[in-house]
């Protein structure tokens, strides 16, 4: 039985939207069931996004996904953005809402980033106190996503699943796990991905995430793989994903390409890999 | 290390690494810091590039790029919604020495600012031709009220040629001010170019004067059912107050 209040998302392939696929998607949206949005394009007052928002949001689930609060900040949420993110949430009542383990701004300036932070017991107390303010304003669950890392803090206390753990312990949130960002960050930390995924509470994951990274090099000549959302998602992370399927059962699947964005024939064909994946769920 | 420590780093390339922050092998991250650095750098770039187009065009792309981060170190986004990222930077082209030989620059980022702020505007619902065949007594003493995606950019420069002739191929600027309404008859804003007088004339409706005192602003010549006609087919008018 799975939990709805969590996994809200049909079992099956969504994409991030972009508004160059609108009119393929709703002639032809192969095994796509449903989309996310990044919040931040969708704030504005009016006009095209809006629209078509409203329109997509007919045929298909919606996955709100913000990319701008800030939960792993140090500073009180940004209020103003917390009660434009309910706005949001309240007309367009999608299937599902997410943000980031990440910090974004400081002392007043947004740098339009997902920034890492260290996994300590005063940072735990922060962003847990953060996904629960930002529950009770929007009156729903969220799903706190895995971040891609680059490098670590000395700092830090405990794991990343650990930390993510404890974060949904506390709150209730329900997780979204990025297999990319798993791939990215045991290869540039030197941890196993397998293992990460083993010990990850996969029964709170509500979300998946497949995304494309770009390879580089270190100054000691390290591979260093990029997040970068701008190509297909990688073999070993496809192998990653069926082993976390095999495991955990079939998830909410999206393909994230942000960069570089392709045709729809192309997006399509990698949501169709997710849905081979996924196998035929009823 | 503390996040603002972390945020300095980030924001100058000047400022040595934070140290805590190591790779696998313990040692300082300064390459793996520069991802960051890097993102940032350009994802705000890309975001002003995206945003001011023409003005891109017109110093060129390599200037545009070394221009833009003076202009993010120093006005970075204050708001997480970066559709709007920006608004400060027509200023900032005002008295950025490097391009003070190009005094219409300003303008032209107006023009693109505008066009942001009116794509993204509330929905609104246009009057008719048909409601405005009003007694012209009565037309002339009321004041109009506009969609919100209506902007107007008063310039001493010909920004409207200047803007079309490096979209959509116009003909080349000639000197002369230009004032320039941008209008939203869907959901694509449209700059166009507003008669002499047209700029001071708009200028008087969108501070709340009725339509006769507006008119007491333009020249002798002024085509008042042109610049109407403009309004109406730019679903611009919203309402009639007496």
């Amino acid at each position: 039985m799975r939990d709805t209040r969590l996994v809200s998302l049909p079992l099956k392939p969504g994409v991030g939207y972009k508004p160059q696929h609108f009119a393929d998607l709703l002639a032809n949206p192969g095994p796509v069931q449903w989309l996310e949005i990044h919040a931040e394009n969708y704030l504005g007052d009016g006009g095209r996004p809006l629209a078509q928002l409203r329109h997509l949001a007919e045929r298909f689930a919606i996955s709100v996904h913000g990319v701008g609060l800030s939960i792993g900040g140090a500073a009180p949420l940004d209020q103003d953005h917390l009660n434009r993110l309910k706005t949001l949430c309240d007309w367009l009542q999608p299937a599902s809402f997410s943000e980031h383990l990440a910090w974004s701004g400081h002392d007043g300036a947004y740098f339009n980033d997902l920034l890492p932070l260290p996994y300590t017991a005063a940072t735990l107390d922060h962003v847990a106190a953060h996904v629960a303010q930002v529950q009770d304003v929007l009156g729903r669950p969220m799903l706190l996503e895995n971040p891609s890392s680059y490098l670590t803090f000395a700092d830090s206390e405990m794991s990343e699943v650990e930390f993510l753990s404890q974060v949904a312990r506390r709150t209730g949130c329900g997780l979204l796990l990025d297999v990319n960002n798993v791939f990215v960050s045991g290869t540039n930390l030197g941890f196993a991905p397998t293992a990460f995924v083993d010990a990850f509470p996969l029964d709170l994951v509500g979300e998946i995430h497949l995304g494309g990274h770009a390879v580089d090099r270190d100054e000691v000549g390290s591979v260093l793989l990029i997040d970068s959302h701008g190509h297909p998602v990688a073999d070993p992370v496809w192998a990653l994903y069926a082993a976390v399927i095999a495991k955990a059962g079939p998830k909410p699947t999206l393909i994230e390409w942000d960069n570089d964005i392709p045709d729809w024939p192309t997006l399509a064909a990698e949501a169709s890999r997710a849905a081979a994946i996924l196998g035929p769920v009823t | 290390m503390t996040e603002a420590e972390f945020a300095t780093a980030l924001m100058d390339p000047a400022c040595p690494v934070p140290s805590g922050l190591v790779r696998p092998d313990g040692q300082p991250a300064d390459r793996r810091f520069a991802v960051y650095r890097n993102n940032v750098a350009v994802s705000l770039t890309d975001a002003l590039l995206t945003a001011f187009p023409v003005v891109a065009r017109l110093v060129g792309q390599a200037f545009f790029t070394a221009m833009a981060a003076v202009f993010v170190r120093a006005h970075p986004p204050r708001s997480r919604i970066m559709m709007l990222y920006g608004a400060d930077f027509p200023d900032f082209l005002a008295s950025f020495p490097p391009v003070a030989a190009f005094p219409y620059l300003p303008d032209v980022a107006r023009i693109e600012q505008g066009l942001r702020r009116s794509y993204h505007a509330a929905d609104a619902e246009p009057l008719t031709m048909a409601a405005l065949a009003i007694p012209e007594a009565a037309l002339l003493a009321a004041r109009l009220t506009f969609a919100p995606a209506l902007q107007l950019i008063r310039s001493d420069w010909p920004i409207h040629a200047i803007w079309h002739h490096n979209t959509t191929g116009g003909p080349p600027p000639v000197p002369g001010p230009q004032d320039v309404l941008i209008l939203r008859p869907d959901f694509d804003p449209v700059p166009q170019l507003l008669p002499p007088g047209g700029g001071a004339f708009m200028a008087q409706l969108l501070s709340g004067a009725p339509l006769i005192d507006a008119l007491s602003a333009t020249p002798p010549d002024f085509n008042l059912a042109a610049v109407l006609t403009m309004l109406v087919n730019g679903r611009a008018i919203t309402g009639l107050a007496s």
